[in-house]
């Protein structure tokens, strides 16, 4: 199949030609690359903060958010189409005459002239020759015909013409498919359409399904879509989100899908192992409700819509927190709260809205074991919250609810960070050997308490003075005052306050050493009053190996709480998990279109490829004196050099049982 | 004359395809079956309907194979020897890994691995130095040698399969599940592919080409598994507990496998046209086959990749259809699919209808490798998507 100009117009050449066809296949090629660079269907503040104003219009303008979807993209496909068909349209006569017509009209010359020949004399008569080769290209599967005329016959014989359905078959594959996928499931498309038209108008604000304009509804007729809802253990819905470039669309479903369980289960390694819901679906159609199991990998098909188990969450989960204020003014206060839901606290100076934004009940985390290597460990419930000031900042915060033990010590473990883009900074507060937090707030609290400090202080630089034999008030009274005021500010203001401090009062080269004499006096400062809260706890005596690592554990969180920008520790005392199960839901009419396009492709590829269109001419001319003059010609459309090899071959059995060569 | 008849009769004779089978071919063809028949009654317990179905359909795809590739029989036989001894020297138990010799020194996937790694390494360099030396015996040797790296891989990842039911039967899994797995496949398909056509042409001059990727996927592999510890079995996350994985990774690992061979013979095929150009005496121009030969095995090669690469991709939207819920949705190692796809479908036509050759079809086999490199690595390591394949 040549490209014969001698038929159709310029344009059917043009659109059937090689040039179009391999222009588009490396065109589609580069322009795929692009979705595979830029993440695909984000939310548009992303790319706003990543592009910036100008580039973020002007990406937006070409479509490039949803690459697969924009209007140029389409017409890539579409071209694809036009020039698949023109071209299979184009070769289907002069491949139809391919496989019908063995060419037993050729000529001497022509066969002479072709790069695959042998002539010879046979001893043999012309009938007894011909016979012979009839029968040779018989046993070697040629289908033959035979043509007598002016003197000589010609034996045409063919095989593997099926090398032609196969380039048939490759092209007519690929147009199903494009077809079926492109026209059949584009969803997206006929969404363009209805938009253009002012039909429909994908939903940008963040409200609830119930509140969601008709214009931004599909009904359950739709004919193709993809679309994902989550649904609580518990509760049901009957419709799915399309997400459509920044927005979405509620597209109707023609039933009712309940979720009675989600399940994970676990290997003994605490990675999952399968992700299931129990569905239940109700359906006026139904005699009764069908209930049944969908997991990853095995979806329910129900009236031509496919449910898969995409994704799972919280359901709004029960959670009682404990607010446990790092001030003595705050009172302590508890909250019975649910995930998704916003409370106003009041026990502070500043107020803050509590928005609860996620539990998780498995939190499988890479510890350091004790022998330094990291091993996967379940370290139990967390919960996922914001605190939003007045001024709308907000915070959030990750804690977990029960003690991580770290390097053989253990404490709670709270994560802040005030964007998502960052990771969370994480402050460990020491846990007691009672297994609370009693100890850390009340040696909080005593350092915060001046008078306390005061006292101790005093305490300290007496005895210690007197160990050195020094009896100067005035020096005394110095230290002691320095030890009260340093203290104040570490527990307002951590390390941070104390080097402010000091690069407000010295100058540059005096710096090293004031903050070296300041913080042995901080620490002893902060030593007596350690003291003074462990008595309190009934701990007497020389204070333990943990008891000093404790206090050491306290002066690095109580150091990170400047930062910590939440007046309280908000720990979760107990929780009821309600998942929710994030359902796929697809209706794809064009699936076994393209199954089917697929399955014609794979096979003519391999015709294409494994079949090649081979055909033998044998010529036998009839010479005076009985013998025969033959000709032996061959061609191959497809993988010459086997071709070569079996013409040696046929060759040689025609030199063998025909005549001797004549060259 | 009758006699001159019969005389004729026998030389035109042409036996049917079954006439022409050997004893060998039955012996073959009752081993396979036999040996699958005791797999079935070994292992059939822990194997679920897809899998038997594999299993019953890759019986006489072996036979098939064996009948059409003499060589793979004997190698097939000694993967399924070595195989069952290493399995027999687990009795039953992970501990033996380290306990017996035969398997911390051999037989262990990872040791197997490692011996493949190096005897790989070791045949790149023998392929090379018989080139140069212009030496047939090194040459015949760098073919055993890769022969035994191919048996050696083989039989790890045999074992592996039993290692990773023995570990804990929910981890069970065939091995073709992670980055780590899927590079020793490729090393095994490319040696294999490699090795067939080297009998094939009946010439060896090649070898140190096409195991020069082999050695560098082998570099990865080791980077891979010391740095990352990658070796390890885990068990398969929701996503790859599809049959679908099972035939739709080998299939793709034959077109990878393929591309890279082609892309190889290419690099042969430069070499060899700037040799000719420059200095016919050289070892490039001498050394080398012929330009026909390697225009013809790169068109070989680049037909049988894509034509599994075309029924792979086509396995992998079915597979998509049930894990994600739809047949093909963008997602980035799909897409770099259909890229590569798209690439070799137009160096197809060029060469099928313009009947291209030479030069640049050659630099774009080799181009195309690079293509295909990134859909196979390149996506895993710098693009994210839903592919829950090893990430780096
Ligand atoms: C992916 C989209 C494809 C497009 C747009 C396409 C387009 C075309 C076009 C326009 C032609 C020229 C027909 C003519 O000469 O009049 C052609 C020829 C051909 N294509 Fe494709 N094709 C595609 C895929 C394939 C695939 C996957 C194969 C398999 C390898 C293939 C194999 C062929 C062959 C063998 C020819 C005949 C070349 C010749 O002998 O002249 N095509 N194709």
């Amino acid at each position: 199949m040549r490209k014969s100009h001698s038929n159709g117009s310029r344009l059917i050449n043009f659109l059937g030609s090689m040039h179009l066809a391999i222009s588009l296949l490396v065109v589609l090629a580069i322009a795929s690359v692009i979705g595979t660079v830029l993440k695909q269907n984000q939310p548009y503040t992303d790319y706003q903060i990543k592009f910036g104003p100008f580039w973020f219009d002007m990406f937006r303008s070409l479509g490039l958010y949803d690459v697969y979807a924009s209007p140029w993209f389409l017409a890539i496909l579409a071209f694809l189409v036009i020039s698949l068909t023109t071209c299979v349209g184009r070769n289907l006569p002069g491949i139809l005459r391919e496989l019908r017509h063995f060419r037993e009209s050729i000529q001497e010359k022509s066969l002479r002239a072709m790069k695959h020949q042998l002539g010879m004399t046979s001893t043999l008569n012309s009938a007894d020759a011909q016979s012979v080769a009839q029968r040779i290209l018989a046993k070697q599967g040629f289908r033959t015909r035979i043509k007598t005329a002016d003197g000589h016959t010609v034996i045409a014989g063919m095989k593997g013409a099926a090398n032609h359905w196969g380039y048939l078959l490759t092209h007519i594959g690929m147009i199903v498919i494009l077809l079926g996928g492109g026209i059949l499931d584009n969803g997206s498309l006929g969404i363009r359409i209805a938009e253009l038209q002012g039909k429909l108008k994908p939903e940008t604000r963040n409200i609830a399904a119930a509140d969601v304009p008709a214009i931004s509804q599909l009904p359950a007729d739709n004919s193709a879509f993809r679309g994902s809802v989550d649904i609580p253990e518990g509760s049901h819905a009957n419709i799915i989100f399309l997400p459509v470039r920044d927005g979405y669309l509620v597209q109707h479903l023609p039933f009712d899908v309940e979720v009675k369980d989600f399940r994970v289960e676990h290997y003994s390694t605490g990675m999952p192992k399968s992700f299931e819901s129990d569905l239940v679906i109700h359906d006026k159609d139904l005699p009764k409700p069908l209930a049944t199991t969908i997991s990853v990998n095995h979806p329910l098909v129900y009236k031509g819509l496919s449910i898969y188990q995409a994704n799972f969450g919280d359901g709004g989960s029960l959670v009682k927190l404990h607010l446990l204020p790092f001030t003595s003014r705050y009172a302590a206060q508890d909250i019975d709260g649910k995930i998704f839901n916003d409370y106003n606290l009041s026990s502070s100076d500043r107020k803050y809205a509590l928005e609860l934004k996620d539990f998780r009940l498995y939190n499988i985390n890479d510890m350091t074991q004790p022998d330094g290597s990291t091993k996967k460990q379940n370290v139990g419930p967390s919960i996922t919250f914001k605190l939003r000031d007045e001024t709308g900042q907000a915070m959030e915060y990750q804690n977990y609810m029960n003690p991580v033990p770290i390097e053989g010590r253990s404490y709670y473990v709270s994560g802040v960070r005030s964007s998502p883009a960052d990771p969370f900074r994480y402050l460990h507060i020491p846990v007691d050997p009672k297994g609370t937090t009693d100890r850390f707030i009340r040696f909080l609290s005593d350092l915060q308490d001046e008078k306390l400090v005061q006292e101790s202080a005093l305490e300290t630089t007496k005895t210690s003075m007197q160990q050195a034999k020094i009896d100067n008030t005035q020096v005394e009274d110095q230290v002691i005052k320095s030890m009260v005021s340093l203290t104040a500010i570490f527990a307002r203001s951590g390390s941070q306050g104390i080097m402010d401090e000091i690069t407000k009062r010295f100058p540059k080269e005096k710096q090293a050493a004031a903050s070296e004499a300041f913080m042995k006096v901080l620490r002893a400062a902060m030593e007596a009053v350690y003291q003074h809260t462990l008595k309190q706890e009934g701990v007497t005596g020389e204070p333990s190996e943990a008891d000093l690592a404790f206090f050491d554990d306290s002066l690095m969180a109580i150091d990170k709480l400047s930062e910590y920008g939440s007046p309280w520790l908000i720990q979760m005392k107990d929780f009821k998990q309600i998942e929710a199960s994030g359902l796929q839901i697809t209706r794809s009419p064009g699936k076994d279109v393209v199954y089917f396009g697929s399955i014609i492709l794979s096979i003519g590829v391999f015709l294409l490829f494994y079949v090649a269109h081979r055909r033998i001419w044998v010529w036998i001319k009839p010479l005076d004196d009985g013998q025969s003059e033959v000709i032996l010609a061959g061609s191959s459309n497809r993988n010459h050099p086997e071709f070569e090899r079996y013409f040696e071959k046929l060759q040689s059995l025609f030199q063998k049982t025909i005549g001797q060569d004549k060259r | 004359m009758s006699a001159q008849q019969n005389a004729i009769d026998a030389l035109i004779e042409e036996p049917g395809f079954i006439r022409q089978l050997g004893l060998f071919d039955w012996l073959w063809a009752s081993v396979v079956l036999a040996a699958t028949a005791w797999v079935f009654m070994q292992y059939g317990s822990n194997m679920d309907s897809y899998e038997i179905g594999i299993l019953s359909l890759s019986a006489p795809g072996l036979i098939g194979l064996g009948w059409f590739w003499k060589a793979f029989r004997p190698y097939s036989l000694v993967v399924a020897a070595l195989s069952l001894l290493g399995i027999w020297l687990y009795g039953g138990s992970y501990a033996n890994a380290e306990a017996v010799f035969g398997l911390k020194f051999l037989f262990s996937s990872q040791s197997a691995i490692m011996w493949m790694s190096a005897l790989f390494v070791m045949a790149t360099v023998a392929y090379f130095g018989g080139l140069l030396a212009n030496s047939q015996f090194t040459l015949q040797t760098a073919s055993a040698i890769t022969w035994s790296a191919l048996v050696m891989g083989m039989t790890g990842l045999m074992v592996r399969w039993y290692e990773s039911y023995l570990i804990d039967p929910e981890f069970g899994h065939i091995p073709v599940s992670n980055l780590y797995e899927v590079f020793i496949l490729f090393c095994l398909l490319t040696g294999l592919l490699y090795l067939y056509y080297e009998g094939r042409y009946k010439n060896r001059s090649l070898g140190g080409f096409v195991l020069l990727v082999i050695s560098a996927a082998v570099g990865f592999l080791l980077w891979y598994s010391f740095e990352r510890d990658a070796s390890k079995i885990l068990p398969l996350v929701p996503a790859l507990k599809s049959y679908w994985m099972k035939i739709h990774v080998p299939a793709n690992f034959i077109g990878y496998g393929a591309f890279a061979l082609a892309a190889m013979t290419s690099v042969a095929y430069l070499l060899k046209a700037n040799g000719e150009q420059h200095n016919p005496q050289g070892l490039a121009a001498t050394r080398l086959p012929s330009l026909d030969m390697l225009d013809d095995l790169t068109y070989k090669a680049i037909s049988l990749g894509f034509a599994f690469f075309t029924v792979a991709t086509i396995l992998g939207a079915m597979w998509a259809a049930e894990a994600w819920g739809g047949y093909w949705s963008w997602d980035p190692k799909e897409t770099w699919a259909l890229i590569v796809w798209l690439n070799y479908a137009a160096w197809l036509h060029l060469r099928f209808s313009k009947g291209w050759r030479g030069i640049p079809m050659a630099w774009w086999a080799v181009v195309g490798l690079f293509v295909t490199l990134f859909a196979f690595l390149g996506v895993n390591m710098f693009l994210s998507g839903l592919h829950s394949y090893g990430e780096l």
